[in-house]
């Protein structure tokens, strides 16, 4: 313990936003100082964070790289450690949030500098929720993402900007009402915060199922499940493509990670109980918002309920408890913070030159933008989940899981395979082949020299992890194992005392 | 030399695709060239297979472990997998030298190359696969190629639909193909070949629950994984992507829907022999739905007018003809089938490519006739394939397809005696729609008016040569391979690769089973001739007093209508459905909409008694007042 690596992760982007505030800037005025403060923040906090990366002990279960101090002396501690399935999403947020800083130069038009600030301070508290090994700490950092994600949609949004920001606030609000009153409570009852003390207290089994739902309310909207996810659709149209980008990669993961880290990890036996619950909700959640998603014809919206359904398998790999569900859950976060970001930096490339994110306004792109096209393909075959890219490891493996649990389950999710095919090709096939009949689209430039950077790398990345996702295994293996474990010694104890 | 035939087309591929360094020509021909390498090179495992007995399983690199998931990338090299390298490098290489002459009006010639040689990758990734997970990264992969090559064109709204439709109905298969795998995982806790197939006979009186069925469990794996093997080779209710895809380039077809991945399926069954020989019902369903398959695709391929669309049909036709051979325990037959099939369906399509490469894109053969002098080599080189796949004696068809009717009569059950008989009507069938083809397209008279007859001429080398090596091919590949695939060493041959339990006893055969073909066969000749060309009028009638049933098979039996209107349309309703209804209506409007609302209009009725008028208030007071008082006196 000597250097303290995380909170220099978690408060590097808040000391960058620090200094592009200070940057002078007219309001419509493109500021070079404030991009170049941005990027190079977020490229340094990336390079930590592959440093942190590498120096992480992957045969180690415990918290590594602890961090405590006294916040309010005997109540709150603050307290950052990470296991090796935070890392893997502090990895993914500080590789997203580059790429987001250099696409938004590119497509926002006013108050730059406001947006790259918004865009780091949203980094800190990104990090400081997988970071957080206390409750409080990581309600607040948690809570505290939302503000400038609703900045982000209600200040450079599209029409219905600010319809959409209060219903994405006012969802996510709801949730986590229930889940601070379920931390007091934790903390009423175990008499701290801290959750690896917690994990040693143990909750008495009376508690948890309330407090589950609790937590759940919260995730369960964040992830989003059905029928909670109606907010997804609409802040996906109505963000700029950075934070949509953001939306989808990171900030959906939040709930994944929560679930594993809280739901699975402090409540065992609820867990166990409420598994009936989130299988179905999974299972409707990938049909359902499949179907939906083939019907769309708003390219964004499309994605948002593509990604709706992309979580339905994290949420059904993840109630499997076992081996493969829960790595399957994590890759397929993984993989989908990749490629859905990837897919909507693809829409802003449209929406940036032609000002449509109608399908029916394209068809013939592929004349005009071959290169666009074909990278496209790769994330359209990610989203698919075609064998060689990671978004198959992950589906495949929690499909696998499920099938263990539950065959009726594993068969209706696999359906979802089927369907995301159909919608997905569908999509590609309105866009970019056909006849090339809107003039707006026969003088589209092709990718610049930046937006094929980011898009190359994500497709290498999508490509390279679906080949040897071998390091992305290696991390997480012992930390799930020993979710696994401690969970099932609270089954068995449980079943042993009756 | 594993290694170098498995990603020599990969290479081909990535240099493809960087065709603006090296010029089109060039990128072609290196590309052409790759594969050419990896041809000769896999003849040489085949050799050294079969000769030193040189097999063995090279493991690349660890793809996915996860607890006891663990999946290797891995070159298995053994007699079936040998001999599909053989067939699948051999194919590729031809149709790589066709397309350069086919191909060269287009302006995308290297992107064209580049998707041939993906393919030819994908192919060889299914075929050298030690485990399911590697053999589906090449099922899906095939998949892919063959949707990026049927959209080709993809200008052509037509090719583009093809396309998808090609790739969703594979992905129903594969959707069977993958609990197929995860019941395997399941219960045997791997995926590796060799250890499922150790372990299959200790599982042959497993039952499972199965979705409240009791099942027995070898069945219900055999019957998935043949699923999808159903969906990729185009088998009865999952056929209707094979004729659509006849909107790719005709080498594509040729490669793709003919000689290659439509294979695939046959050999997913003839691999995982192992498994299906513990589950007589499983094999019973091959048997009968590759009968079904043979009859139908030749009834409806009688009546098709599109020159593509016919051997599609066939090609369907024969497949299923590969699968009710393994659905009776033949599987060494099936896979003779199979590469006799090869030569002489690769040499049909390149053949019709040919003339429609010619006939400026010309597909319907209402629309040719009497090409037979202006086109002499291809001329010669469809009769050939003709003769081949009708099983005409002594060409390739004729040992294949005479011994498929043989074993399936030898094996004594049933449905093999059903099966035979299918087998010989539809030999009669397949002779019928061939011989139409060729007088229709080469004989008659000339029925073209866009294109005039003197402008017809024989295609160039690069077409023709293919057309040749393959002409030797579809003779003498039956004869020279029936002693290794079927005859009396072949189950020294196929030991390590194919597990046949029955036996069969070859005494056993009435001389009239080994007749009968052949001798249709030969007479079907002057039958087509009589029926297409010198009386077409007596061929008119049948069908005007026939007209129900010519439209029935010439709508396919209305398959696509059948599920656009059950599937298609209904996913359409239900996803608006539950846009339209589920989310906006219901969710939204009790949920977020719902609730500011109320919110609102509470607050509004609220805000109203805030008039601003005393007497307003003190009327309110008032009341309050003596409901108070009313409140006190009561209790």
């Amino acid at each position: 313990m000597n250097f303290p690596i995380l909170s220099s992760i978690t408060f590097l982007p808040l000391i960058g936003a620090f200094f592009v505030f200070l940057s002078k800037s007219e309001l419509n005025q493109v500021n070079k100082g404030a991009i170049y403060v941005s990027l190079f923040t977020s490229f340094a906090n990336f390079f930590l964070v592959l440093f942190l990366w590498y120096s992480f002990d992957n045969t180690s279960s415990n918290f590594q790289f602890v961090e405590e101090a006294v916040w309010i002396s005997g109540f709150i501690k603050f307290k950052f450690g990470i296991d090796g399935i935070s890392i893997l999403f502090i990895l993914l947020t500080a590789f997203i949030i580059p790429i987001c800083v250099i696409s938004c130069v590119n497509s926002i038009k006013t108050r730059l500098k406001e947006f790259l600030i918004a865009i780091l301070v949203l980094e800190t508290f990104m990090i400081g929720v997988f970071c957080s090994l206390d409750l409080v700490i990581f309600y607040l950092f948690f809570e505290a993402g939302l503000i400038p994600m609703f900045l982000i949609i209600g200040i450079w949004g599209g029409p219905r900007r600010v319809y959409s920001a209060f219903k994405f606030f006012l969802f996510t609000l709801l949730g986590s009402v229930l889940m601070l009153i379920a931390i007091i409570s934790i903390y009423w009852i175990t008499g701290t915060t801290d959750v690896t003390e917690i994990y040693k207290i143990k909750i008495p089994a009376e508690f948890q199922n309330l407090l589950w739902l609790a937590f759940f309310s919260s995730f369960a909207v964040k992830m989003p499940m059905w029928p909670v996810h109606t907010w997804l659709p609409d802040a996906h149209v109505e963000a700029p493509t950075a934070g949509s980008v953001i939306l989808a990669a990171i900030l959906l993961k939040m709930a994944g990670y929560g679930f594993l880290r809280f739901s699975v990890g402090m409540f065992p036996l609820a867990s166990e109980y409420f598994t009936p619950l989130v299988f179905t909700l999974s299972v409707i959640a990938i049909i359902y918002t499949s179907l939906v998603a083939l019907m769309q014809d708003d390219m964004k919206k499309l994605i948002a309920y593509s990604s709706v359904a992309h979580m339905g398998y994290v949420t059904l790999g993840i109630f499997t408890f076992n081996k493969q569900g829960i790595e399957g859950g994590i890759i397929q976060m993984f993989s989908h913070g990749l490629i859905s970001a990837a897919l909507f930096l693809c829409v802003g490339v449209l929406y940036d030159r032609a000002h449509s994110r109608l399908i029916n306004n394209y068809g013939g792109v592929v004349n005009i933008l071959p290169k666009y096209s074909f990278i496209l393909m790769i994330f359209v075959l990610g989203t698919l989940g075609l064998p060689g890219t990671s978004g198959f490891v992950g589906e495949f493996l929690v499909l696998v899981g499920a099938f263990k649990v539950n065959f009726l389950v594993a068969i209706l999710a696999s359906i979802g395979v089927v369907l995301a095919a159909a919608y997905i090709l569908w999509l590609y096939k309105r866009v970019i082949f056909g006849k090339l009949e809107n003039n707006q689209i026969k003088e589209m430039k092709d990718l610049n020299k930046s937006e094929m950077g980011v898009l190359v790398s994500i497709g290498i990345l999508v490509i390279f992890f679906g080949f040897y996702p071998e390091p992305l295994f290696n991390t997480v293996n012992v930390s799930v194992d020993n979710l696994i474990n401690n969970y099932n010694m609270e089954i068995n104890k449980l079943s042993v005392l009756k | 030399m594993e290694y170098a035939v498995i990603f020599l087309p990969l290479l081909g591929t990535i240099i493809g695709y960087l065709s603006k360094y090296f010029g089109d020509l060039a990128s072609q021909l290196l590309t052409t060239l790759t594969v050419c390498i990896a041809a000769i090179l896999s003849i040489v495992i085949f050799y050294n297979g079969l000769v030193h007995d040189n097999y063995g399983n090279y493991i690349i690199f660890e793809w996915i472990r996860s607890g006891n998931f663990q999946i290797n990338w891995a070159i298995n090299i053994d007699p079936l997998s040998s001999i599909m390298l053989v067939v699948v490098t051999f194919v590729s290489a031809l149709v790589h030298i066709y397309s350069i002459g086919y191909m060269s009006h287009d302006p995308f010639k290297p992107r064209f190359m580049s998707y041939l040689s993906l393919f030819t990758f994908a192919m060889l990734v299914l075929v050298v696969s030690d485990n399911f997970i590697q053999l589906f990264f090449g099922w899906e992969g095939v998949g892919l190629s063959s949707y990026l090559l049927i959209g080709f064109w993809y200008k052509k709204d037509s090719a583009n639909k093809a396309a998808i439709k090609a790739f969703l109905v594979n992905r129903i298969g594969d959707f069977g193909l993958a609990i197929g795998i995860f019941l395997i995982f399941l219960y045997f806790g791997t995926l590796n070949y060799n250890e499922v197939f150790k372990q299959a006979s200790n599982f042959s009186q497993n039952k499972i629950n199965f979705l409240g069925l009791e099942a027995n469990l070898i069945t219900l794996i055999c019957l998935f994984l043949f699923i999808g093997a159903m969906g990729k080779s185009a088998q009865f209710f999952l056929h209707t992507w094979l004729p659509d895809a006849m909107e790719g380039p005709t080498p594509v077809s040729a490669l793709i829907h003919a000689a290659t991945m439509v294979t695939a399926g046959v050999f997913l069954v003839v691999r995982c022999s192992p498994i299906f020989e513990y589950s007589q019902f499983a094999l019973n369903v091959v048997t009968i739905i590759g009968m079904t398959t043979a009859f139908f695709a030749a009834t409806v391929a009688i009546v098709q007018n599109d020159i593509k669309k016919i051997i599609a049909y066939s090609t369907c036709s024969q497949l299923g003809y590969m699968f009710f051979a393994a659905g009776v325990g033949a599987y060494n037959v099936a896979m003779f089938h199979l590469f006799t099939h090869a030569f002489f369906k690769a040499l049909l399509f390149l053949g019709s490519g040919s003339v429609i490469h010619s006939m400026n894109d010309e597909q319907d053969i209402r629309n040719m006739g009497d090409l037979w002098k202006k086109m002499p080599f291809t001329w010669i080189a469809m009769i050939v394939g003709t003769l081949a796949l009708t099983g005409f004696p002594f060409l390739s068809g004729f040992y294949s397809k005479d011994a498929i009717i043989e074993y399936a009569y030898l094996s004594q059950s049933n449905i093999g005696y059903i099966a035979t008989a299918v087998g010989i009507i539809t030999a009669l069938l397949t002779a019928i729609y061939s011989w139409r083809l060729i007088f229709k397209t080469f004989h008659g008279r000339f029925n073209n008016k866009n294109i005039s007859k003197s402008k017809i001429k024989e295609s160039s080398l690069s077409i023709t040569i293919p057309l040749g090596i393959l002409i030797l091919g579809s003779i003498f590949s039956g004869f020279l391979f029936k002693d290794l695939f079927i005859g009396k060493t072949n189950q020294e041959f196929w030991a390590s690769s194919i597990l046949i339990l029955k036996n069969f006893d070859h005494s056993l055969i009435p001389l009239w089973i080994l007749y009968i073909t052949p001798v249709i066969v030969v007479s079907s000749i002057p039958l087509s001739y009589y029926l297409f060309l010198k009386k077409p009028k007596y061929l008119d009638e049948i069908i005007l007093k026939n007209k129900k049933i010519y439209k029935f098979l010439l709508n396919k039996w209305y398959f696509d209508e059948f599920y656009d209107a059950i599937f298609v349309k209904q996913i359409q309703k239900l996803g608006s459905f539950f846009w339209k209804f589920g989310d906006q209506k219901t969710i939204d409007r009790y949920g977020p909409d719902g609730i500011s609302q109320l919110i609102k209009t509470i607050s509004y009725k609220v805000s109203k008694f805030q008039t601003g008028y005393l007497f307003d208030y003190a009327f309110v007071m008032l009341i309050g007042f003596s409901l108070l008082l009313t409140f006190l006196i009561i209790k």
